[in-house]
């Protein structure tokens, strides 16, 4: 049981969902945006967060669209991991979401849910940061497209007020060749040891990490390592790994010399099956 | 727009059934189907996403009844382990003996009752990915997944 009280809104517009957040924050309620609210929930029975008010954000329209647009994917926050991995629409992205918690909470949890909350792996962005995203921000200023890394660099990066309602990948993007590996230190349903989410872009990989830092990360100072051809694959991993962008953690998933050993062994491997 | 500014009635359409139910907007739908509807099908387990015990079908697809507020549930058909009427699935798991001490049954009969419907030719995979959501202390596992296979086998 969550032992606070709190007020429950169900907006049908982005606009209702912004000028209600202003006005119950004016009233002090420190309001949040809800999606699958699982983390809400769960965070609120033990009392780690405080809220008077949630907004839920599942009767916007635009929240709950995925469809193809002209030249974009369109996916909005509310969608479950679930919707994503059944219609996989961007075979990288399904593969990702379908390894986040177990498949109950799939179905539960959203993608904005998956950026926005407070554990670290947020897996379902890593394919996302491959491929160039936007994101459709909305807030008291307005409505936004910003390129993903204008909003996500380290953590979600948004003002007071604000919330994300779409996320938009070009077409092209949705069909490249690619990988996805997930470890875990025991059964497949577990926070990752690490996972590598890797897309081959004209002729070079590009690569994206959980796990391996507080952050999900994409480096282009390692991506230059992995796809420097002048060298053998086993140096071209050694010097990416000197760029990550920590310490690797030693901690119960696994000490940072096996967190490196597995990393640098898949990532061999995946350089080798994408033929970079 | 639906709004809950503090404890009140809200309709929650559970097992084919539109009821009053009083309810904070904080009580999660676990709550509500147990202590205030007497559903006491679905278990308190975990009560943190964990274990399955909890599970019931949401518009079809399971989901754990306590990561879920009931106020969420308003416009959105319930279903628990109290609206399935002797289903092929609760009688795979009798004669499967896909069951021990049975309190983590009515979460996993939700779960696979969502798979059979929803994906009647799931493949050995599918089906194992879907039944990782539940957890079975007496260690049911051979049994449960044998009992969801004979009915899958059934609908093919």
């Amino acid at each position: 049981m969550i032992p606070f009280d709190f007020e429950y809104y169900r907006p049908e517009s982005v606009g209702e969902a912004v000028q209600l957040f202003e006005k119950l924050d004016r009233l002090g309620k420190k309001p949040v945006y809800y999606g699958g609210g699982t983390e809400i929930i769960s965070m609120g029975r033990m009392n780690n967060i405080a809220t008077g008010a949630v907004i839920d954000i599942k009767a916007i329209p635009q929240c709950t669209a995925m469809e193809l647009q002209d030249d974009h994917l369109v996916m909005g926050a509310g969608v479950t991991l679930t919707q994503i991995h059944e219609a996989n629409y961007f075979p990288l992205l399904a593969q990702a979401a379908s390894r986040v918690a177990d498949h109950t909470i799939q179905n539960k949890i959203t993608l904005g849910g998956n950026f926005c909350g407070t554990i670290i792996y947020r897996e379902a962005l890593l394919p996302l940061l491959l491929a160039d995203s936007e994101m459709l921000i909305a807030g008291p200023k307005g409505e936004k497209n910003l390129p993903l890394d204008q909003v996500f660099n380290q953590w979600v990066m948004l003002d007071k007020g604000e919330f994300i309602v779409q996320v938009r990948v070009l077409k092209p993007y949705l069909s490249l060749p690619y990988r996805h590996v997930k470890r875990t230190k025991e059964d497949k349903i577990h926070y990752p040891l690490l996972t590598i989410c890797a897309m081959k872009v004209d002729d070079q990989v590009r690569t994206a990490f959980s796990g391996l830092c507080d952050f999900p990360f994409r480096s282009p100072g390692m991506e230059n390592e992995l796809n420097d051809k002048t060298r053998p694959v086993e140096k071209r991993i050694e010097n990416a790994l000197i760029l990550l962008p920590c310490n690797l953690p030693d901690n119960l998933e696994g000490s940072a010399a096996y967190r490196k050993f597995v990393l640098s062994s898949l990532l061999a491997s995946i350089l080798t099956e994408l033929e970079v | 727009m639906f709004q809950l500014n503090s404890e009140g009635l809200i309709n929650l359409e559970v097992n084919g059934e539109v009821r009053r139910v009083l309810v904070r907007p904080a009580d999660t739908l676990l709550f509500a189907l147990r202590e205030r509807m007497g559903l006491t099908g679905a278990k308190p387990g975990c009560e943190n996403g964990d274990c399955g015990a909890c599970t019931v079908l949401v518009d079809g697809w399971p989901v754990k009844s306590c990561l879920m507020l009931a106020v969420e549930a308003v416009g959105h058909k319930v279903t628990t382990i109290e609206g399935l009427d002797n289903a092929p699935i609760q009688k795979a798991f009798v004669e499967k003996f896909a069951f021990q001490c049975g309190y983590c049954t009515p979460g996993f009969i939700m779960n696979c009752q969502g798979l059979l419907d929803l994906h009647p030719d799931a493949s050995d995979e599918v089906m194992h990915e879907w039944l990782q959501s539940n957890i079975c202390r007496c260690t049911s596992y051979q049994e449960i997944t044998e009992a969801v296979r004979s009915v899958l086998q059934q609908a093919k």
